[in-house]
């Protein structure tokens, strides 16, 4: 099994997925810089979070135009597990992977602070060992994670249960409390919190074991047994 | 910007003629004070710099030690006080990139970053408010940026600082001893410049950082991207990692000049380099331009002819511009071109080294009656002005600073901001606490005493995570040295600094001299600051919840030492009285015991009583654990002092130790042995915070109300006044 850690310019969680990935649940993971292509024996894709290209323009925007992105758009339609964490989330949006966009959060501020989600959606490969409404303690980190969506597109998104994860309470004015959203087919999905700072008790100061649901999940859908 | 004349008269007879245009540009940003320390470089001798796990090596900007298993860390502290009280987003954002190079510099990857803030009084002074609000935005999108967590500090606010700002920044880098580079340069080795382009930003930054406050110089501050920065550290740590590398060295104050004449003659060679090759950012700047802009994101690096095609390689990956610049000759000559033209050619030891100068000193005229009290106004309500002191800007929580933070990233922030210090874990199963420390208004009363407090507060700090400290960082911050008063402020603060590093066996490691700290209302307050690095064995002190019923013991004596407190100038707007000192006999021992019972996992929580004393110690607990207390003043051990003595003095050597009720006899046990003095003084439970005296009520604060304030009150006022 084979999970490509996409590197962009600026990405700066690259190394702490890539070490929960491999030193906490045993995957086979492989950084892939920006500029490569993805091989066709790749079982998932994260995109970590960071500041790919320092911000400029608008978060995620011109990585979004990153050679590798035709691939991950490839493996997407292939229903290939891809997970966009925070940078890696926005990315995905500027790219069409996900619907929606990421503002400003309404402090105006870069918040980084640990919050509490909720599971809306458990089946898809980032999910499927969670209850449903199960809350996970999960620290944020960013400036531009307020995800917003016109009432249509939430309707729609509601309707095809795009809705991933919520915030329990109201943190950075997203359209419905969202936190993480999913594509149609469900495959991709899209968080602005981190799973890879929660997923160990050393460095949670809750519970470590919903944060590490979602990579059991992976695993789950990616056919590993653990 | 120029040298001084007496300068130019040494600088004329030591190379025997006239110095050339770029010449004296090159030797007034080196022998600025900000670069050449010739004011303190001759006392600063007197710090222990040696210890069983510290790394010296030739050419090093940061302190390395040895953290066991074939693993070092690295700490740097730097300050941008003259940037940051002009363009304070950009003074402030540029001195966290600066420090960052330093540790990147011997070959390890920044892990954390601590920033200390000073501005005026933010309650009435707007200019303050808008230079700490940007101050922190220029910290939080620099460093989020680069993905390297800030993960403490502290800031104050005090008049002395009105139309001025410190910001210290230190940070920390971690990695594998033999990735260490080992600075080292032979003949024929090439000289390359990488990283971002030079402009005709921060021109004579160092110089304007070597005078007193008085115009706002904005050439001299330089423009921050982090982005860039970002990439140079992929870019080095790759090149390291392939041996590309032989010795390195960051662009800073003094830009070219410094990084050019300090690495030959730390590596004993002479460097011959070409202004036309270096890449700029402008057409046409000239010779003497090129040499001293401080422009940053840029490192300088020595290599060698037939590594340079990986380099390269490597550069291009990241999309940054590296040109080789000139190359190491054996003449120990810096030797400045364009084109074919000598513009300079000077002996690198000149440059390097200033004529260091010993400067009078004498006591302040101030310091004859400080140490007097006056009569103060008796307080009718203490929990009215309780309520009041928890918002005040210098107690309230700085949730609002940190909180803006990414304090997270990397994974290894064990204990987060907001407790007594932050704890990494580390990849050999170790942890690293560290923590930095000032306090001016002791500093002000007593600059001898309050800097051994600053240390020995840090050392607190590390201690109630279960760190034992194995080096420091210290930061000497003052006036004008010019003024025999100032000076001998700073002798004062260094003497006492030593005294207690000797003490107690901790090697300083790095540090930072900031003189003409002053603006044309006055001097700033003697504000020396000391980071300590701590490291765990085993495991930290990491506090989930305090329960009902569990007991709360105090160590140390609480003495008869009000000056420069929180509560006298805050409450009482009084500055005077004797300030808290340190007897070091007293101090080991409490450290050490300590230390002992929380290695011996009795404690659930240790906490340091310092700003505020311990009515505001025991606050922060009950705030930040969301429980009540009731404490009996009466069994806090102390000189039979006064109730507002007890509550707020700040002596320090005392530490609060929450422990379940079936562990106290068991550190009781272990506390008497060690012959400390402590006592039982009360025990959690509850929503209000109860002190009481022979069974009197003083302050009753509801845990909820006085939490809300506390969290919010730094925000309010910053957002809203």
């Amino acid at each position: 099994m084979n999970v490509a850690v996409i590197v962009f310019p600026g990405s700066n969680c690259d190394r702490d997925m890539y070490h929960v990935l491999t030193d906490v649940f045993k995957l086979n993971a492989t950084y892939f810089w920006h500029e490569k292509g993805l091989p066709k024996n790749i079982d998932a894709v994260i995109l970590p979070g960071g500041f790919s290209y320092g911000d400029r323009l608008r978060s995620g925007a011109i990585a979004a135009h990153s050679p590798i992105i035709k691939d991950v758009k490839k493996m997407a339609e292939k229903g290939v597990p891809i997970l966009g964490v925070c940078n890696g989330f926005q990315i995905l949006v500027e790219a069409g992977l996900l619907p929606g966009a990421l503002l400003k959060n309404t402090s105006l501020n870069f918040m980084c602070e640990w919050t509490s989600l909720i599971v809306e959606n458990n089946t898809t490969p980032f999910s499927n060992k969670l209850k449903l409404y199960q809350k996970i303690p999960i620290p944020i980190a960013n400036g531009e994670g307020r995800y917003y969506v016109d009432s249509e597109t939430l309707k729609q998104l509601k309707k095809k249960n795009q809705i991933v994860f919520r915030y329990s309470d109201t943190v950075n004015g997203s359209s419905d409390r969202i936190a993480g959203v999913c594509s149609e087919d469900g495959n991709v999905v899209g968080m602005m919190p981190h799973p890879e700072r929660a997923a160990e008790s050393q460095i949670n100061p809750n519970d470590n074991k919903p944060a590490s649901l979602i990579f059991e999940s992976l695993l789950n859908a990616i056919g590993v047994q653990n | 910007m120029s040298l001084e004349s007496g300068e130019l008269d040494d600088l004329t007879l030591k190379i025997g003629r006239k110095p050339t245009s770029t010449e004296l540009q090159i030797v007034a940003a080196e022998w600025s004070e900000h670069c050449s320390y010739k004011s303190s470089k001759k006392h600063l001798k007197m710090l222990p710099m040696k210890g069983p796990l510290v790394i010296s090596e030739k050419g090093y900007d940061s302190g390395v030690l040895d953290v066991g298993d074939g693993y070092v860390i690295t700490a740097h502290i730097e300050s941008h006080n003259h940037p940051s009280a002009v363009e304070p987003y950009g003074g402030a954002a540029t001195g966290v990139g600066g420090v960052i190079r330093d540790i990147l510099s011997a070959g390890t990857r920044p892990i954390a970053i601590f920033n200390g803030l000073r501005f005026g009084d933010i309650e009435k002074d707007l200019h303050a408010r808008w230079l700490f609000k940007n101050a922190v935005k220029g910290i939080a999108d620099y460093g989020n940026c680069l993905g390297i967590p800030t993960i403490g500090g502290e800031v104050e606010f005090d008049k002395c600082y009105s139309n001025y700002a410190l910001v210290d920044v230190a940070a920390i880098g971690f990695g594998k001893k033999k990735n260490l580079i080992k600075n080292h340069a032979k003949t024929g080795d090439i000289v390359v410049l990488l990283g971002g382009a030079t402009g005709r930003d921060g021109i004579g930054g160092s110089q304007f950082a070597s005078d007193s406050l008085e115009s706002e110089n904005r050439s001299a501050v330089q423009i921050p991207d982090p982005f860039i920065e970002k990439l140079i550290i992929e870019a080095i740590l790759e090149a390291r990692t392939e041996n590309l590398i032989h010795a390195l060295k960051d662009l800073g104050g003094g830009g070219l000049s410094c990084a050019v004449s300090e690495t030959a003659d730390a590596l004993s060679i002479g460097i011959e380099m070409d202004v036309d090759k270096v890449h700029t950012r402008e057409l046409n700047m000239n010779p003497d331009e090129i040499m001293v802009s401080e422009s940053q994101e840029r490192m300088l690096i020595v290599t060698s002819n037939d590594k340079l095609k990986k380099l390269e390689d490597i550069c291009k990956k990241y999309r940054i511009t590296c040109s080789v610049i000139g190359h190491v000759t054996l003449d120990n000559m810096m030797h400045v071109k364009k084109g074919e033209k000598t513009c300079a050619n000077l002996p690198t030891d000149v440059v390097a080294n200033a004529t260091l100068l010993d400067r009078p000193s004498k006591k302040p005229a101030y310091l004859e009656n400080i140490e007097n009290e006056k009569k103060l106004k008796p307080i009718i309500d203490y929990t009215k002005m309780m309520m009041k002191f928890i918002a005040s800007p210098n107690i309230a929580s700085k949730i609002w600073v940190y909180g803006q933070y990414d304090h997270e990233v990397g994974i290894r922030t064990v204990v987060k901001p907001g407790k007594d210090a932050s704890v990494l874990r580390l990849d050999n199963g170790k942890f690293l606490s560290a923590k930095i420390d000032g306090n001016p208004k002791h500093c002000y009363i007593n600059p001898r005493e309050g800097a051994i407090g600053c240390f020995e507060e840090a050392c607190r700090n590390v201690v109630c995570t279960g760190a034992k400290p194995i080096g420091m960082l210290d930061h000497l911050q003052f006036g004008n040295p010019e003024n025999p008063e100032i000076f001998w402020t700073f002798l004062e603060s260094l003497k006492g600094i030593t005294d207690f590093a000797k003490y107690f066996e901790i090697p300083c490691v790095g540090g930072k001299v900031s003189l003409y700290n002053e603006t044309p209302s006055g001097q700033i307050k003697p504000t020396p600051i000391i980071g300590i690095l701590g490291l765990i064995d085993k495991t930290p002190l990491s506090t989930q919840n305090i329960s009902k019923g569990d007991c709360i013991v105090i160590v140390g004596q609480t003495k008869n030492e009000m000056g420069g407190s929180e509560y006298f100038e805050y409450i009482h707007k009084f500055i005077g009285g004797k300030c808290p000192t340190v007897n070091f006999l007293e101090s080991k021992i409490n450290m050490n015991s300590v230390l002992n019972v929380i290695t011996k996992g009795l404690v659930k929580a240790a906490h340091d009583c310092s700003k505020g004393g311990l009515a505001v110690a025991i606050s922060e607990l009950c705030m930040t654990y969301q429980i009540g207390c009731n404490i009996s003043l009466e069994k806090v051990p102390n000189q039979k002092l006064d109730v507002d003595r007890i509550l707020f003095s700040e002596s320090h050597s005392r530490y609060l130790l929450v422990l379940e009720k079936k562990d106290l006899k068991k550190l009781e046990t272990l506390l008497k042995k060690s012959k400390v003095e402590y006592n039982v003084i009360g025990v959690f439970g509850g929503d209000h915070i109860r002190f009481n005296k022979e069974s009197k009520n003083i302050i009753d604060l509801s845990v909820d109300k006085s939490q809300k304030i506390w969290f919010n009150s730094l925000k309010e006022l910053v957002l809203h006044g």
